[in-house]
């Protein structure tokens, strides 16, 4: 149902973008935030959304994740992944070039931009593909793909050929103002591993991908920024000596930036342990060490999102062995009960949890979103930060049951979402 | 664990696909049981009828001819019905799915699958989606496990050896694809050795190995030294070139067991392969074919052993299949 002017009464107020965690009114209006604390003149809600005991704060600004059905021709399932978007707080989705469609053009921008606008759902900001046909070799068009909409351009899990079309993609990109998203991975140094190489991987007889499949990678992406002075976000880091290598770049003052995926915040190499397809993910879950080296990024700064990289998967594709299963998570759902977790283990602050599930991601596109300054767009979430609940059929939305959390139990709940001021899920 | 899933509810083994986690007793108890069948190959009637009217498929998703044979042996010395099916030659390669396949043979009511795959944890993957009176027995899973050969190393150690604590155990070669030597590994750690020795050049050496509890060498003279038994590892032919090695030439000079070589372990020493051989590649022929080894007895003792592994599994399937008639 559509209401003009809502009011979310009581709520603990966090909107780590104005230094805010106080317990308010927030007023919508016209699909806009209109005030905070002090209602404006005349303000009558048509809705009252009770949010006394809950958190209330901006939708969440999710860098990587896939809208791909794996029931592609399933009606009912088509606008599956958006609802599990807005079940879970997310209101702006990045979606990365190499889903069931290559981003390569601007009809493909258009297609999924009006896929987008039929869910009615969250809004969806697709990546541009760096190449074309992501083939690693030829440079896309960028310029038309930032007139169809894109704000950023990346080659998504697909290789690119060598530095020296990396150098040209990035001064090409940089020549449009186009941001560049890469996920640093030397594919050769990768070559068939689907594990981290350690002992868990070398015990159970899975080829390993090493750690320095991603430092090699971003020590040349880092080194070719320094050249081309080009602003490059790092997508889904995985191991601790990248973190470091990217402090020090920041400390340099070259323009990068860079997210983790959630689950990297909390699962290592031992997830696999059983040769469980559900820990099959990419980049690979890592050591111990690396995981308290991602943790340590995020609370000091070097990191400035959490991303859900959800890659929703037919249970087909996980009805094999490890090896032959396709790697990915399905994880929407998953970004506010683990980084509540987090909060919980402390790890980081609440206040740093949310500003990586909002601001932070803004931060990075540039976009007028994950904050609730008035005059925004009213995305928001409400959040039972207390609730309990198991991840299973009366709450998953999303057509991939691709999660190592299932019939798992977790504490966060979003119970509304607000996308331009509507109500797009409630509970 | 993956251990949790080979023993039924009643704590007897029902699929056998690692010996990680296994008890030190049930491996004895394998072995106890080979002594009886040994006896049985010696016979004129080279069968015993523990198995009768049961149907055993060999399901190899990749080739072997060793392996197929021992097992299909010792289930026709056991009396089943053995069924061998070249899965690169059937429905697979028509498009149908792994478990499409076992779900079709497991509709002709089938007691037993011998798995052998390409992939690590194929074994462990259908087990985990058989009937509860099926077993799964893994011949061979990628670079994961190979219990059955690891097992009848074992046995030949012990009937050669005796007690395996006071011994040192050498391997030698490609650890880092060999499932062969992580389930030995596995073995002698549950069997008390002590001293385990992995010698290979570090570009055939697994991530992590420093992690193992073993004592690892890249020089075969001094990690050869003193030990009792030396397991040679087959050096796959495509590794001998490009990015893991320069040539089989230089391997058989730094890594190849030579007479001379030998002269490092104890004097009584054996030396074991799990074949096939490379001659003048991993071991020189005079090795391979001198007193101390131990190749061809190895060959032998995997029919006991897959007797014992095939008849040990087989009885818990029975107890299921009588529950579910009870019920």
């Amino acid at each position: 149902m559509s209401y003009d002017r809502i009011l979310i009464d009581q709520g603990r107020i966090i909107d780590p973008a104005n230094n805010v965690d106080a317990v308010a009114p927030l007023y919508i209006a016209g699909g806009r935030v209109v005030a905070l604390g002090r209602a404006p003149d005349g303000f009558e809600p048509d809705r009252v959304i009770d949010a006394r005991d809950r958190l209330v704060c901006p939708g969440f600004v999710d860098l990587c994740a896939r809208l791909r059905s794996p029931d592609v021709e399933d009606a009912d399932a088509e606008f599956a992944e958006y609802r599990a978007a807005a079940a879970g707080g997310v209101t702006t989705m990045l979606c990365p070039p190499d889903g069931s469609l290559v981003i390569d053009s601007p009809a493909v921008v258009r297609l999924l931009r009006e896929q987008a606008q039929n869910a009615g759902l969250g809004k969806v900001l697709p990546t541009g593909a760096l190449t074309r046909g992501l083939n690693g070799q030829d440079l896309s068009e960028m310029g038309a793909l930032q007139q169809a909409g894109c704000l950023a351009v990346g080659n998504g899990d697909a290789p690119v050929a060598n530095a020296l079309v990396w150098r040209r993609a990035l001064e090409y990109a940089g020549f449009h103002g186009l941001l560049v998203i890469a996920r640093p991975e030397d594919v050769s140094l990768k070559g068939d591993g689907c594990v981290h190489e350690g002992w868990v991987g070398s015990e159970l007889g899975l080829p390993g991908i090493p750690a320095c499949a991603e430092t090699v990678a971003l020590a040349q992406l880092l080194a070719l920024v320094e050249q081309t002075g080009v602003r490059v976000h790092v997508n889904r880091l995985s191991t601790a000596r990248a973190v470091d290598m990217l402090a020090l770049a920041q400390a340099q003052g070259l323009p990068v930036s860079a997210d983790i995926a959630i689950h990297h915040a909390h699962l290592t190499e031992a997830a696999v342990g059983n040769f469980d397809a559900n820990a099959h993910a990419v980049p690979p879950f890592r050591t111990v060490d690396d995981r308290a080296g991602l943790i340590k990024g995020l609370s000091q700064g070097v990191i400035c999102a959490l991303c859900s990289d959800h890659h929703p998967l037919a249970l087909d594709a996980r009805q094999d062995a490890f090896q032959a299963t396709l790697p990915g998570l399905a994880s929407l759902q998953m970004l506010l009960p683990l980084a509540l977790r987090l909060v919980e283990e402390n790890e980081v602050t609440l206040s740093r949890a949310i500003a990586l599930l909002t601001s932070g991601p803004a931060g990075v596109l540039g976009i007028e979103a994950g904050t609730l300054t008035p005059g925004v767009s009213a995305d928001v979430c409400v959040i039972d930060s207390g609730r309990e609940w198991t991840v299973n059929e009366s709450f998953w939305l999303s057509c991939g049951r691709n999660t190592p959390y299932w019939n798992k139990a977790f504490k966060g709940l979003v119970t509304h979402t607000l996308i331009s001021g509507r109500l797009a899920s409630e509970l | 664990m993956i251990r949790d899933i080979q023993f039924d509810d009643a704590g007897r083994l029902r699929h056998f696909l690692t010996l990680e986690g296994l008890a030190p007793a049930l491996l004895y108890r394998i072995m106890d049981t080979a002594e009886s069948f040994v006896s049985v190959t010696d016979r004129q009637i080279k069968k015993v009828p523990l198995l009768r009217g049961k149907t055993i498929v060999n399901l190899f998703f990749e080739n072997s001819t060793r392996t197929r044979t021992t097992f299909e042996l010792a289930a026709k010395r056991l009396s089943a019905d053995v069924l061998s099916i070249n899965i690169a030659t059937s429905a697979t390669s028509k498009g149908e799915g792994l478990l499409d396949t076992i779900w079709n043979l497991q509709a002709m009511h089938v007691d037993m699958f011998v798995v052998r795959h390409a992939h690590s944890g194929a074994a462990h993957f259908i087990a985990q989606h058989v009937e509860p009176h099926v077993s799964v027995i893994n011949a061979g899973d990628g670079r994961h496990a190979h219990p059955t050969q690891a097992m009848l190393d074992m046995f030949t150690i012990r009937r050669i050896k005796g007690d395996f604590t006071p011994l040192s155990v050498a391997i030698v070669g490609d650890i880092l694809h060999s499932r062969v030597a992580r389930s030995e590994i596995h073995a002698l750690k549950i069997l008390g050795v002590s001293d385990i020795r992995v010698i290979a050049p570090p570009t055939l050496l697994p991530g992590g190995i420093e992690q193992s509890g073993l004592r690892v060498f890249h020089d075969l003279d001094a990690g050869l030294r003193d030990v009792d038994v030396v397991i040679m590892l087959r050096l796959q032919r495509e590794r001998m070139s490009g990015t893991f090695l320069p040539s089989k030439q230089e391997y058989y000079l730094r890594f190849g067991l030579t007479e001379a070589r030998l002269r490092q372990a104890r004097p009584d020493a054996i030396v074991m392969h799990p074949g096939p051989i490379n001659r003048g590649v991993e071991i020189d022929s005079r090795v391979a074919d001198g007193v101390q080894s131990v190749i061809l007895q190895q060959v032998g003792y995997g029919i006991a052993i897959r007797m014992a592994i095939l008849s040990m599994a087989m009885h818990s399937g029975d107890a299921a299949a009588a529950a579910r008639e009870a019920s």
